[in-house]
């Protein structure tokens, strides 16, 4: 089982998944730099948090033009598992490799803060450890994490079974004062339809330690090493 | 050059240079000085850089400690041993006077600065903290002040993937034209990877890396070595611009550089540019540099020598790397997509010699130019404040005690200077980099050190009010009040920083309260061992309406052994004894409730006895690492009631209530809401009271049992006051929120 992180110019939560994986799970893992044109192999490739690029024009938005974007996106399409987290969420976005849109949070400040998701979709790749009736509180820091997308693509993400958390309240409860940033049925991670691609605001890397006051991100890599 | 102004004393005194130190400018160099070299002394003695009128009282500071590796100006920043083979350089600064006129920018490039100045000398930095003034919040330009200094701060650091983790924001009318915006940093390093901001050996090459030069912040130094006036709305261009994605592209380069043995020296450029930058190397290193100002990547066309010696374009670094290996360094920087070029050599002459295109602007010996050096130092007249006879005749019998103390607790909670934080930091990245244990909204932050069993705990703390009713024993009480609240968390405080927020150094009555901040936060230090590492002066806060409250804010640094002691403020357990350590003789002297309650600032501040200070420190400290302690919370702001109050509603999973007594010796108003020094309220378990009262004694320390931790959501103290602590949450955490939003 290898893991790699990508490292594009303005990443900043890369030294945070690598330490999880490593410290954490001790497994295997790499930094890709963003100028890599051909991949080594892999089994899971993550695009970490951070500003990418400075993200001043649109998040993710020139990232997806990165020379090792090419690589990532074939990975993927080859079936490769890929994570995207916050920053690497809207990249996969930018990138098509996800529907819709992540803009600005609605409130339109930066929030950093622990929210409470549930766990929607308990069958993939990425989140077969957990059980559906599980609450998970994992922090969010993002400044565009407000999900969009038009009627029809939100149907067939819940049609398809590929919402994979949501916002809700301790309790569980999928409400709007639960919601933190204005995203469209308080989505906070989606799966593409072959389900091997994820992207989610929160961060589960940052909930993998109990010092660090969560450990609920812990079994989603577990999911992924098996 | 043909354009050049003609340089007399005139336009050194448009400079802001007196006659004195234009006399002394010619007689360094036996001539008249030309315009570049006019404007290289003008930036590097203003105020900001040459720390004139405050350098001779620095030094009264104690800056030796036994874990102290780089002291006080030694450096960029102070350098403390933590064990394990690594260090922490930690600093704060001030960026008040840009972040006055230009918010957004003037705070976002105060954060990008401090960041430098850590990462300059090789360490990674961890985290960082921020201490805020502004006026109140019923006046919309401060609401603006508020937004944008936030935003900028937000902007800078969650860009850098560095938490912002802890700090505190205070609200004056003294304030109000006169924000402050003072920000800190903390980072790591190995002790073999420190680099040190020095140029020598000859032959040496000098190269200019990160951004290009652009005529951003020319005269920035100079701009805030002044007071702030309308005018100052004119001095927008003075506030540099900031681009914290190269900053961070910067950071990586940098830290990659510093593993480098080949690399002699790395400084930062902050204020006064290049014509700091090289001759505080050169001087440091005493040696000298020839330098080809044409080869300064720059963003604009025709810029002139003085503007790229006096610029202040940010995400930029002065590095010394020993000849034979410039494409090394160039094969870095270009991994990071980032100017690096070579500008000059390393001389043994000692001078700075400034070329242009083949023309020679300027030399300068670099040991006059520096702190330390040939630059000004000053020793300022002081008097007595005259206001103290006013504020110290004040009659507290004469205080009509209120009729509902509910009300007044519920309204001291919802003051923004007590009221929740949570609008501000939840706007900040707190927990990238994962190492934060506890972030805002406590008595202090803890950040573990990854690779090892040990954290960091480190708080700003500074009561202007304190300090202007009485500059000596307030000053005092900011150093032992932030070593309590690092205690407080589980560790021993060990060393500080300092950022001194003062008005105009040629008043009297100013350069009073800063001698004797100074003094007092010097005797604090000593008592304590928390050597001052370094910091930063910022004198001219001044306004239209007079002078800020001397406001000298302490960063302290606390260490950790062991993870485990770590502790929290809130209440845990149903049943748990709270104890407090310490008494209150329940003083109201510039206290919240006077200012909230009674609208005034009066009185004396609270008395400081710093041994007392200490004894309750190392009882608290012993009872944590014995494992006693479910929580501790010191009493500060808003007294005993207002630190109950907090620790009921503090824990992030439940609320608690508790039931207490507190024997009444004293009128109830000063009872609830004095703040008298040195108190920490500790719950314990009821099998833990034996041992915890054989510490109280054995440091000689009150300790009593005040009352129980309850599961009812009821907050009661005596029979004065009994709340049900949702209604405190609420006026707690809605308070800023709404104060900001008066429409809503």
């Amino acid at each position: 089982m290898k893991f790699g992180v990508v490292v594009f110019p303005g990443s900043n939560c890369d030294y945070d998944a690598y330490y999880v994986l490593k410290k954490v799970f001790n497994v295997q893992v790499e930094y890709i730099w963003h100028k890599e044109t051909k991949l080594r192999r892999f089994d899971v490739i993550i695009l970490p948090g951070g500003f990418s690029y400075g993200d001043y024009l649109r998040a993710g938005a020139v990232a997806k033009f990165s020379p090792v974007m090419k690589e990532v996106i074939q990975f993927a399409k080859n079936g490769g598992s890929v994570l995207g987290i916050c920053n690497g969420f809207q990249i996969l976005v930018e990138a098509d490799l996800l529907p819709g849109a992540l803009i600005t949070n609605n409130h339109l400040q930066f929030r950093c803060q622990d929210v409470f998701l549930k766990v929607k979709n308990t069958e993939s790749r990425f989140t077969k450890n957990y059980n559906k009736e599980d609450v998970l509180k994992i922090p969010i820091a993002h400044h565009s994490g407000n999900y969009f997308a038009e009627e029809h693509i939100l149907k067939e993400l819940e049609d398809e079974d590929r919402i994979a958390f949501q916002y809700c309240n301790s309790k569980g409860e999928v409400c709007d004062e639960a919601n933190p940033n204005g995203s469209k049925l308080n989505i906070a991670g989606i799966l593409n339809k072959e389900k091997n691609v994820l992207g989610m605001m929160p961060h589960p890397e940052r909930a993998a330690e109990e010092l660090l006051g969560s450990e609920h991100g812990l079994e989603l890599f577990k999911s992924l090493i098996g | 050059m043909k354009n050049e102004p003609k340089v007399d004393f005139n336009l050194a005194k448009e400079h802001g240079l007196n006659e004195e130190e234009w006399e002394k400018i010619k007689k360094i160099l036996g001539r008249t000085p030309n315009f570049t070299e006019l404007g290289v002394f003008s930036v590097m003695w203003s105020e900001h850089c040459s720390y004139k009128n405050s350098i001779a009282e620095l030094k009264k500071l104690p800056r030796d400690g036994e874990n102290l590796l780089v002291k006080a100006g030694e450096e960029n920043a102070g350098l403390i041993d933590i064990g394990d083979g690594l260090a922490i350089a930690f600093k704060i600064e001030s960026h008040n006077h840009p972040s006055a006129v230009e918010p957004f920018q003037g705070a976002a490039t105060g954060v990008g600065g401090i960041l430098r100045d850590i990462f300059t000398m090789g360490a990674r930095p961890i985290a960082s903290l921020n201490s805020l003034r502004f006026g109140p919040l019923d006046i919309p330009r401060n609401r603006y002040l508020l937004d944008e200094v936030v935003k900028g701060i937000a902007h800078y650091g969650n860009c850098m993937g560095v938490p912002t983790v802890a700090g505190e924001v205070y609200f004056d009318e003294c304030y109000t034209g006169n924000p402050l915006v003072n920000a800190m940093t903390i980072g790591i390093v190995d002790h073999n990877r420190v680099k040190s901001a020095i140029s020598e050996g000859e032959g040496n090459i000098v190269m200019v890396v990160g951004s290009s030069t652009g005529r951003d912040g020319i005269h920035g130094a100079t701009f805030a070595s002044e007071e702030l006036s309308e005018e100052s709305e004119n001095r927008r261009s003075n506030v540099q611009v900031g681009d914290p994605f190269t900053e961070k592209l910067l950071l990586e380069a940098t830290l990659e550089l510093a593993r480098k043995e080949y690399i002699i020296g790395i400084q930062d450029m902050g204020a006064a540019g290049i014509a700091c930058s090289t001759s505080e190397m050169s001087d440091k290193g005493n040696s000298g540099m020839l330098l080809d100002l044409g080869k300064v990547p720059m963003r604009e066309a025709g810029m002139t020598p003085y503007e790229i010696l006096l610029s202040e374009s940010q995400e930029r670094m002065l590095v010394i790397v020993r000849n034979g290996f410039e494409e090394e360094v160039k094969n870095i920087f270009k991994k990071w997509d980032l100017n690096c070029v070579k500008v000059g050599t390393v001389t043994n002459k000692k001078s700075l010699d400034y070329y242009m295109n083949g023309k020679k602007y300027g030399s300068i010996p670099a040991y006059d130019l520096v702190l330390g050096g040939g630059a000004p130092v000053y020793f300022r007249e002081t008097k007595e404040p005259e206001y103290f006879k006013e504020t110290r005749s004040f009659d507290f019998s004469k205080v009509p005690e209120p009729e509902d103390y509910n009300e007044v607790l519920l309204k001291l909670m919802s003051s923004p200077n007590i009221a929740s934080k949570r609008y501000i930091y939840q706007q900040y990245d707190q927990s990238v980099r994962t190492n934060t244990v506890i972030g805002p909204g406590a008595s202090s932050a803890v950040i573990r050190i990854k690779g090892t069993n040990k954290a960091i705990a480190s708080k700003t703390d500074g009561n202007g009010r304190y300090v202007y009713l009485n500059p000596y024993k307030g000053a005092a009480i900011a150093v032992a009040e932030s070593a309590r609240n690092v205690v407080c968390s589980g560790a021993k405080p060990i060393a500080i920083t300092n950022c001194l927020n003062f008005g105009n150094p040629y008043d009297p009555e100013v350069y009073y309260q800063f001698q004797e901040a100074i003094r007092g936060i010097g005797d604090a230090c000593r008592k304590f061992k928390t050597p001052v590492t370094g910091g930063n002066v910022s004198f001219y806060n001044e306004s239209e309406k007079g002078a800020i409250f001397p406001t000298p804010v302490i960063g302290m640094l606390g260490l950790i052994d062991d993870v485990s002691h770590i502790t929290n403020s809130y209440f845990k357990n149903d049943g748990d004894f709270i104890m407090m350590l310490g008494t209150s003789k329940g003083e109201l002297g510039g206290s919240e409730y006077m200012k909230v309650i009674h609208n005034q600032v009066v009185g004396d501040s609270p008395s400081i006895d710093l041994s007392f200070e200490k004894r309750v420190q190392k009882a608290c400290l012993k009872a944590i690492r014995k494992g006693y302690v479910t929580s501790a919370i010191d009493v500060s702001d808003g007294g005993l009631a207002v630190a109950l109050a907090e620790a009921c509603i503090g824990n992030p999973e439940k609320n608690f209530g508790a039931s207490v007594f507190l024997s009444r010796k004293l009128r109830d108003d000063e009872l609830f809401f004095g703040e008298s020094q040195s108190i920490i309220l500790i719950t314990i378990n009821e099998s833990k009271l034996l041992e915890m009262e054989k510490i109280a004694s054995k440091f000689i320390v009150p300790c009593v049992t005040i009352g129980k931790v309850k599961d009812d959501g009821i907050l009661k103290i005596n029979n004065e006051i009994k709340i049900n602590v949702k209604d405190i949450e609420k006026a707690y955490y809605s308070a800023i929120p709404n104060a900001m939003d008066p429409e809503k």
